[in-house]
């Protein structure tokens, strides 16, 4: 047999079990209207894991509480603390004393970049939730940092320890938050140590990795050279492990730090107690766009002034550093003496104690009012925009073409004439892909198809599952097979695979917008210094910012609904994408790059042929982060109705309903790790 | 070139061994111990490198044993996976052995607990590494002082000590730099002061010089042998570069696939290689280079006429010179000027061809 016809005749076994289904789908679909169990999962098949976990969570809870108080009680005592430190002292105290640790960190530049945060801070008569927030931060920080370092460091000591720890990050990173602050409300109570504990278990994750990267990452020959000198166990942990894995850890800090910020904001959902993610929340929820965006100008102000003072410290490491700072003990001595000052002047000056009424300018009933009037002038276009996204784009995907393409919205009927064309247009193309020998797009043609057609809420749900755990079994072999069948089962299982749909739905635009916008600026910024340049300070603010924030300027302008979620989920979730993008195709070689010049491509060849495929690898991990960051932000945007696994669980919590909470948190879990795991079986077999 | 004589050329004592290596394994995979361990020591070594193949381990140093003495420089010399590397690590202990003894003085090192073991490391070992291992938070001066703070010095003494150290490499002017801001061959100074910080009588070298620029190699070779002609150290070198192993060694110690394929003097191994494979290295050695004029001379020509003269260790390419129409006999002479035999023109060429080309004119 030749080579070729062997390879048709292998592919040939991989292509037809995907007939099969497309086959049998065509069947259930077919059947759908006298079987209604086809599409919709029969609630009789279900197991209530939710209410089992309620009663195993009731019994622990029952007996675990007095405990898991008495650590709330030690936690808010040190919160009250570090709360009367922070806005008890003179405001004129904690400017000078941040303006200081940022000079140490950064220089004069860094110093003013915060005197002129902390005045907007001032200004604009948030001080005191500004303070209240950055007390929790504080406390939660230190903790964070010890856990993640502690576990960082046993999984670095001992393999054994990594297996657990590994998977157990996994969970932690892609449980929606929310989902963990029930059992945790339960444990402690309610008031802010739930924020804090919340925020203590999300803000650790990259600290462990980081400490674990630090550690693995020290040069042998250091570890062997700190042996020969005959150094102790802690001699070489103190003086040459900790020092060289310092580095990558501050970097484990600053990451932990905007955690904590962004989880101790969130936290606000929960009930608030006047900090700053509070004042955001409640003002969003009764429509105040000015006061919204005042407070959460203060967040981003919060966030940049962490964000910059921590990667400060952190770049100082770095033997290139320029900036070195006082040397610790003047540094402190310096830090005292200010603060001794600054409180003798606050008693010399009572406004320099508590900021004077007089100065406090807030432009919020001004920003309503001229978001009414560009609203009442601009509202048609606004709508517009917004109607035509969601009738073209975000209905059909969500119902299917079949549902979406009615004389309301698309000013026609779907004639039956029509549909067949467009069976018959997706059969053309799959027999024209296995034509020519490329079957996988011709199938990929087809299912595309059909899912549009059908919408994410109207597929069979056996296809779903048969598609999924086919396309895990011949990327990655029957391990990947089951864990996608399993995840995908317990969707089904557990009641709630209209929900997880309905999530799939909103991601899966989210996330193809974001490769087709996310993509072409990366490509763009690859190509331009200057766009390059325009680009990074944008994406690191999207980045650094607490994920609602996202949402005030979206709910501003397109009120609630799923445009306004999409436009907050794309806003957070297209950074990624865009950076790998950039970068996989700026360090293609030069050398291959030559190479394709000399052998006579043109420049879009050029693209095509050698710089994609080339960075194709980097783009995938963006890709597979941007999924990560849209799954992320999919539970924030519930908050402004959308439905779905996010709403779910702000029902549970509202609810206090532990079980259903971490169900479908666990649902959010697994879906993303659905996702991760096929591209990263995609990734593999591309190397 | 400033070596020490070879013991059983010089036809002297042998001198007692400083360092003994004796039936040394380090076999890798699931049960190293239980794979060496039965009727094992009672099978050939052929038998046992089946053995443990058999069992899906993998030999990295098979029955090794060779000793070092006092002041000399070992040369282990392999390809990479041969094994160098791992013998030298054994002998340090920062890999333990799988079976086999090494002796310090007479005690056997593989016995030390982990006290007794920083203490040795502490006193009588120094090791410098290929990637050199500087600490890149701390200066010039601190990493090389960083042995005697292990030490709990106090701080003026080490850092004293530290200066001279760095002078001693060359590096006076750069104490206050950190590593980052020296050049490969800067960084492998301050990593050679380091080790010799703790004044240890023991030196490893771990290819010291394999990640530098060929030029900054022969010089930093150049300076080594400075060094120890000044600190007379017991040396184990490893290296994979065939050349650096002929110009620093006293002997070398060639490997391959974790056994010993030979061990000799540099002289030894290029006139009498031990099987193809060492062959193979001496290929393009430039041998008027290596040979001296002790290891190719015949006896004495004694017609009673008097003969240009050249030390025993002279090496060829200038023992050569003396040739000319009218001299067909170069006399060598030893340390006291006695002659203990003769060059001739045949003889050397045959020498540096490797016999086998002469034999064909």
């Amino acid at each position: 047999m030749s080579r070729a016809a062997k390879r048709t005749l292998r592919s040939a076994q991989m292509a037809w079990p995907w007939l099969a289904l497309i086959a049998a789908t065509a069947i259930l679909v077919l059947m759908r209207n006298s079987t209604p169990a086809i599409v919709g999962y029969p609630d009789g098949w279900t197991i209530p894991l939710a209410e089992w976990t309620n009663i195993a969570a009731d019994w622990f809870i029952e007996r675990a509480q007095p405990f898991f108080r008495a650590i709330g009680r030690g936690l808010d005592a040190a919160f009250s603390l570090m709360q009367i430190i922070l806005t008890d002292l003179p405001w004129l105290a904690v400017c000078a004393i941040v303006a200081l640790v940022a000079w140490q960190g950064g220089g004069r530049r860094l110093a003013i970049i915060a005197v002129i945060g902390l005045l907007y801070i001032l200004i604009s008569g948030y001080w005191i939730p500004a303070m209240n927030t950055l007390s929790l931060v504080f406390v939660a920080l230190p903790l964070a940092v010890g856990l993640g370092f502690g576990l960082g460091y046993l999984g670095y000591r001992s393999a054994k320890a990594r297996v657990i720890i590994m998977p157990l990050l996994d969970l932690m990173q892609t449980v929606p938050a929310f989902a963990y602050l029930i059992p945790i409300l339960l444990l402690f109570g309610f008031g802010p140590v739930v924020g804090l504990v919340a925020s203590v278990i999300f803000a650790a994750p990259p600290m462990v990795r980081n400490t674990v990267l630090g550690f693995q990452s020290i040069p042998p020959a250091i570890l062997e050279s700190a042996r020969m000198s005959g150094l102790t166990g802690w001699q070489r942990f103190r003086w040459a492990e900790l020092p060289t894995a310092m580095r990558q850890m501050l970097i484990g800090i600053n990451q932990t730090t905007m955690a904590t910020l962004s989880m101790v904001i969130i936290a606000a959902i929960i009930g608030g107690f006047e900090d700053i993610g509070w004042e955001v929340l409640s003002s969003m929820r009764k429509a105040q766009f000015g006061q919204s965006l005042m407070s959460g100008l203060v967040i981003v102000v919060m966030a940049i002034l962490l964000d910059r003072i921590t990667a400060a410290f952190a770049a100082r490491q770095l033997p290139t550093a320029s900036f070195e700072g006082l040397p610790p003990l003047r540094f402190f001595g310096l830090l005292a003496i200010v603060a001794v000052v600054a409180i003798a002047a606050g008693y010399a000056v009572p406004g320099l104690w508590i900021w004077p009424e007089w100065v406090v300018w807030s432009p919020a009933q001004d920003i309503n009012g001229a978001v009414d009037d560009f609203l009442i002038r601009y509202g048609g276009a606004m709508d517009s925009l917004k109607n035509g996204a969601l009738y073209y784009v975000l209905l059909p995907v969500k119902i299917g073409l079949e549902r979406a393409i009615v004389p309301f919205t698309w000013g026609v009927t779907f004639a039956p004439g029509a549909k067949v064309a467009y069976w018959a247009v997706a059969a053309l193309a799959c027999l024209a892909g296995f034509a020519t020998g490329k079957w996988r797009a011709g199938i990929a043609v087809v299912i595309g198809m059909a899912f549009v057609y059908f919408g994410a809420t109207g597929l069979p749900w056996l296809s779903v599952l048969g598609f999924a755990t086919l396309l895990a079994w011949q990327l990655g072999g029957w391990k990947l097979a089951a864990f996608v069948g399993g995840s995908t089962a317990f969707l089904l299982v557990n009641g709630i695979w209209s929900q997880a749909m309905l999530s799939v739905y909103l991601c899966s635009v989210a996330v193809f917008t974001c490769i087709l916008l996310g993509g072409l600026l990366g490509i763009w910024g690859a190509s331009s210094k200057w766009v390059s340049g325009a680009i990074r300070p944008v994406n690191d603010m999207l980045q650094t910012l607490p994920q609602f924030v996202l949402l005030i300027p979206a709910l501003m302008l397109f009120q609630v609904g799923d445009f306004t979620a999409l436009l907050a989920i794309v806003a957070y979730a297209i950074v990624p994408m865009i950076r790998y993008t950039e970068f996989g195709l700026r360090s293609v070689s030069p050398t291959l790059i030559d190479a394709g010049i000399s052998s006579g491509c043109s420049p879009w060849q050029l693209f095509w042929q050698v710089r994609l495929p080339q960075a194709m690898p980097q783009i995938l991990v963006g890709l597979n982060q941007t999924v990560l960051y849209a799954l992320g932000m999919l539970v924030i945007a519930a908050l402004v109705g959308t439905t779905g696994l996010g709403q779910l669980i702000f029902l549970a919590l509202g609810r206090a309903d532990a079980g259903a909470g971490l169900v479908a948190g666990l649902g959010m879990a697994l879906l993303a790790m659905i996702v991760d795991r096929i591209l990263q079986a995609v990734m593999r077999r591309r190397l | 070139m400033p070596k020490s004589s070879d013991a059983a050329a010089a036809g002297a004592a042998p001198k007692k061994a400083k360092l003994s290596v004796r039936n040394l394994w380090k076999v890798y995979g699931d049960d190293p111990g239980g794979v060496t361990s039965g009727d094992f020591n009672g099978m050939t070594l052929d038998q046992q490198l089946a053995h443990v193949r058999a069992a899906d381990h993998f030999v990295a140093a098979a029955n090794v044993s060779f000793d070092v003495p006092e002041g000399e420089i070992f040369v282990i010399m392999g390809l990479s996976g041969s094994g160098k590397s791992t013998v030298l690590r054994c002998i340090s202990r920062l890999v333990d052995p799988t079976m086999g003894e090494v002796f310090l003085d007479g005690d056997d090192l593989l016995k030390a607990n982990a006290r007794a073991l920083i203490e040795l490391r502490r006193r009588k070992m120094g090791m410098v590494f290929q990637d050199f291992g500087l600490l890149p938070h701390l200066d010039v001066v601190q990493n090389v002082a960083f042995p005697l703070k292990a030490q709990r010095r106090p701080r003026e003494e080490r850092r004293a000590h530290a200066r001279e150290m760095i002078e001693l490499v060359g590096l006076k002017g750069k104490e206050s730099a950190y590593p980052h801001e020296l050049s490969g061959g800067q960084q492998q100074r301050v990593g050679i002061a380091r080790s010799l910080a703790a004044n240890p009588e023991l030196w490893f070298l771990d290819e010291p010089f394999s990640a530098l620029d060929p030029l900054i190699r022969s010089q930093m070779q150049d300076e080594f042998l400075r060094l120890q002609k000044q600190l007379s150290k017991t040396i184990v070198f490893v290296t994979h570069d065939f050349l650096e192993a002929l110009k620093l060694a006293d002997k070398i110690c060639i490997m391959k696939d974790g056994q010993i394929v030979q061990i000799g003097t540099p002289a030894e191994i290029v006139l009498h290689p031990a099987d193809a494979y060492v062959r193979e290295f001496i290929g393009d050695v430039p041998l008027a280079n290596v040979l001296a004029a002790e290891d190719v001379m015949g006896p004495a020509h004694d017609d009673g006429k008097d003969h240009p003269q050249v030390p025993r260790r002279t090496i060829l390419d200038e023992a050569i010179k003396l040739f000319d129409d009218h001299t067909v006999t170069v006399d060598v002479i030893d340390d006291a000027g006695r002659v203990i035999g003769a060059l001739d023109p045949l003889t050397v060429i045959r020498s540096l061809y490797h016999d086998d080309v002469v034999a064909d004119i």
